[in-house]
């Protein structure tokens, strides 16, 4: 197949009428789920119990039972943390950012990521809250007037991620809520079922798709996106500087906002991209999340990555320009220390292989790109445990020094938050349109009005 | 049909450029109250209505400008003023520090105050009682056609002579709506008020049991229930039922000499006062007095505290006893104690004590004034 690259591929493929889109997307709430959704549901749920019973015996026993110790007081929990949180970015970048640059490719997997951010803020929210040991008291985080006469540390950088991860997880609900509304109107004017039409009724407030109403309504997407790109920013940010503002070596360094901001649309994609191959085909909708989306948000993923490496690089040159000992060998005990393994598989999922993405047959391909993003997903959450567990393990001082050994709850509580998301992702396709109906009957052939009379564009 | 309320006439179109100029067309007839609805916003739609830009921006500036102002207050406040703590070398107010909290509260108010002010108050929803709901023109709308509705409200209309200016537009069919003869959802139904109050009750009952009930059940309760100093009561961890250890015997605090005549009663020699009563010297006596010896001896040493009457009395300071004492006999007295007083030593320090010892020579003298004295007195 030959591109003319001046020419917009059009947005939905095979010349779908705005009826056929809704019939596509409104399919999955219209019909009965099937054996293969209760499997899926069977899976995931039986690894969210799983961690669920993990939990329990941590909440009873207290965080003795996972691997963390001293000197490495942050183990699975806060590399999990931070996986999530990174992979919750693709979905405001799709939604927010690529909406802001006018893609209109978008329109087909945004509310889809979207979602996908807000169940992977939920499952990073989880990891801090346990991390303390007694979650029953994490009220404590907020500045409330009490009778200890005591506030939160606002010069704290795990008070700022507080505040930047609620604030995110709220910004996102809403978002995708409000691109839920008209959604649930047309939802609503389809069923004919009495219990949905209530819900549906219930949940679109009333919307009538008056054009009046279209006029405020998407002065409030711009507004919307247009805080959600700096927060999606911000937030990142902030969680890179829980370690960029400690003094420990490997964790002390400006690079670290970029490159995790960086890091995390890198993760986020892949998994956006994994769970949508698998969506588009489960229910047939090829048409609206095309090839074509899936080899753009290839093409982010091989930009990304190669922005990480370049961040891992550029870690290696200013441990030896900065001629700080404790720096220089924080970096070369990563890549060559105990935990070199982990540094390599990093190295070789996130930089070395996003390299097949330069061929544009790979992009195009579907189990290759399986392949490649599964990958990319291990290597970020190993990135993470490089991060924070080889930078710990040997500070300052060789009396000190120790070593990590996750226990089988760690692998439990990681497996549950998996369990968790994918729990949340396959009900979520039964019960909500996976696809904004509205956005994509908008981008459609022949939607728009032909501004220019006898001058076609499309 | 005639004793049903009209709400409007609507008319429905299937192409996109048919519902612009139709728009245009309505807009030109001078109506105010009508509207064109659609699956999705059409470009260009504003400009055939003659809308005006939205206003919806200003919300979100003043309460995003708020939120910034309310987030600064917040831990100007908490951080400088109320609990005032250096953290890190840095000021009370560390502007760098509070940015990134302030950008959140920004964007949260921006956000929720826009998305809320367009909801409740642009547009007036929730709202599922509207008369388009339920009719085949909003299911038209809703799916894949274009509406035009001019409601009856509106100065201009007449019900037969805008209808047939709707059909002038060609329109695919025209439709006349009614206002539903009832209420589709009254708030006061009985099983809605029902389920509002379940909801209370079970949120109270939940909210009670887990604040007074679960954090007092294992494991929540392990923290209060630890191996730990209690104040007012013995340790159980070590054999002599104190919570701190006392330092090695001999053992001399930095920066101060023993005090020579430790545990004796009646020192044969005592040290000599270091300091004359000047005016400072009194007052730093007297408040030390006040805090520290008045609860016994009474506020000028007469014994007539409140602790008077009790066994042993409190002695008064002015007896010939405490009278002939000397500077160094009160302050070893303050300093290792004397019969059931203890020692003063960890409360008052060594200069302080020497205050208080001046300051109970001048109580002393006042309680005995020689004529000279009062003349002394007088002449000021």
């Amino acid at each position: 197949m030959s591109t003319d690259y001046s020419v917009e591929a059009p947005v939905v493929a095979g010349r779908l009428t705005i009826a056929q889109i809704e019939e596509l997307v409104a399919k999955p709430m219209d019909t009965k789920p099937d054996k293969k959704f209760y499997l899926a549901l069977t899976i995931s749920g039986s690894a969210l119990l799983i961690g669920a019973v993990c939990l329990l015996y941590t909440f009873y026993y207290g965080i003795g039972m996972w691997g963390n110790n001293q000197p490495v007081g942050w183990g699975f929990g806060i590399v999990n943390f931070v996986f999530w949180v990174g992979i919750g970015h693709a979905g405001t970048l799709i939604s927010a950012i690529l909406f802001l640059l006018r893609q209109k490719w978008r329109t087909g997997i945004a509310r889809f990521a979207e979602a996908m951010t807000i169940f992977a803020v939920m499952c990073a929210g989880i990891f801090p809250i346990i991390h303390t040991g007694r979650p029953w008291l994490a009220g404590y985080l907020t500045p409330y007037p009490n009778q200890h006469g005591l506030w939160v540390n606002f010069t704290s950088p795990l008070v700022w991620d507080v505040f930047a991860v609620s604030v995110y997880f709220t910004v996102s609900l809403v978002f995708w809520y409000t691109g839920l509304i008209p959604d649930f109107a047309t939802l609503r004017d389809r069923t004919t079922s009495k219990i949905k039409k209530t819900i549906y009724s219930i949940f679109s407030l009333g919307w009538r798709h008056s054009s009046r109403h279209w006029l405020h309504y998407e002065k409030a997407y711009v507004i919307l996106a247009g805080f959600a790109t700096p927060l999606v920013l911000s937030v990142h940010t902030i969680v890179s500087f829980d370690f960029a503002v400690s003094i420990m070596p490997g964790w002390h360094t400006t690079i670290f906002p970029p490159y995790f901001v960086a890091g995390a649309i890198f993760s986020g994609f892949a998994m956006v991209v994994t769970v949508l191959v698998f969506v588009r085909k489960i229910f047939d909708l090829q048409n609206i999340i095309t090839i074509d989306h899936l080899e753009k948000m290839n093409k982010v993923i091989l930009a990304t990555g190669m922005m990480v490496g370049y961040a891992y690089s550029m870690e290696f040159f200013i441990a030896w320009y900065s001629g700080v000992q404790f720096e220089q060998f924080a970096f070369l005990n990563r890549m060559l220390g105990p935990y070199a393994w982990a540094y390599w598989t990093m190295v070789s999922c996130n930089v070395i292989f996003p390299q097949f993405f330069w061929f544009k047959k790979i992009r195009r391909s579907i189990p290759a790109m399986i392949v490649i993003v599964l990958f990319v997903n291990v290597g970020m959450w190993f990135e993470r445990f490089v991060i924070v567990v080889t930078s710990l393990h040997r500070d300052f001082l060789p009396s000190s020094w120790g070593m990590f050994t996750p226990t089988l709850y760690d692998f439990g509580i990681l497996l549950g938050s998996f369990g968790l998301f994918f729990t949340l992702v396959i009900l979520f396709t039964k019960a909500l349109p996976v696809v904004s109906i509205a956005e994509v009957k908008a981008v459609a052939d022949g939607a728009q009005p032909t501004h220019h009379r006898g001058e076609h564009h499309d | 049909m005639t004793d049903k309320k009209i709400f409007g006439v609507t008319a429905l179109f299937n192409e996109p450029n048919a519902i612009i100029s139709a728009a245009r067309k309505v807009a030109d007839a001078g109506f105010t109250k009508w509207d064109v609805n659609s699956p999705y916003p059409i470009h260009g739609i504003d400009k055939a209505m003659k809308m005006k830009p939205s206003k919806l921006g200003i919300v979100t500036l003043i309460f995003g400008l708020s939120g910034a102002v309310l987030a600064l207050i917040l831990m100007y406040w908490t951080m400088s003023v109320d609990y005032p703590m250096i953290i890190g070398g840095k000021p009370y107010f560390s502007l760098p520090a509070f940015i990134p909290v302030t950008f959140e509260v920004t964007v949260i108010m921006a956000t929720l105050s826009t998305v809320v002010a367009m909801f409740a108050f642009f547009f007036g929803l929730p709202r599922n009682s509207h008369a388009l709901h339920d009719t085949d023109y909003m299911k038209k709308v809703s799916r894949d056609h274009y509406g035009i509705v001019i409601e009856a409200i509106d100065p201009k209309f007449d019900e037969m002579a805008t209808l047939q200016l709707l059909k002038d537009l060609k329109p695919i069919t025209t439709e006349i709506i009614y206002h539903p003869e009832k209420e589709n959802y009254p708030i006061f139904e009985p099983r809605f008020i029902a389920l509002l109050v379940g909801v209370a009750v079970v949120v109270s009952i939940g909210t009670y049991l887990m604040l007074n009930k679960l954090v007092y059940i294992v494991p929540f309760d392990w923290m209060e229930k630890q191996a730990k100093v209690i104040p007012q009561s013995g340790s159980e961890f070590f054999a002599d039922g104190r919570g701190m250890r006392l330092p090695v015997k001999g053992t001399v605090a930095k920066g101060f000499i023993p005090y020579p005549f430790e545990g004796e009663t009646n020192p044969k020699e005592v040290l000599s006062n270091p300091y004359f009563p000047t005016k400072e010297n009194l007052e730093l006596g007297q408040r030390k007095y006040l805090t520290y010896c008045s609860p016994c001896h009474g506020n000028y040493g007469d014994g007539d505290s409140r602790l008077a009457g009790q066994f042993p009395n409190p002695p008064t300071l002015h007896s010939d006893r405490g009278r002939n004492f000397s500077d160094g006999m009160i302050y070893h007295i303050i300093t290792v104690g004397q019969n059931v007083m203890p020692s003063y030593a960890s409360q008052v320090t060594r200069d302080e004590r020497w205050a208080i010892v001046n300051y109970i020579r001048a109580l002393q003298r006042a309680k005995n004034a020689t004529d000279a004295d009062l003349k002394l007195v007088k002449a000021e």
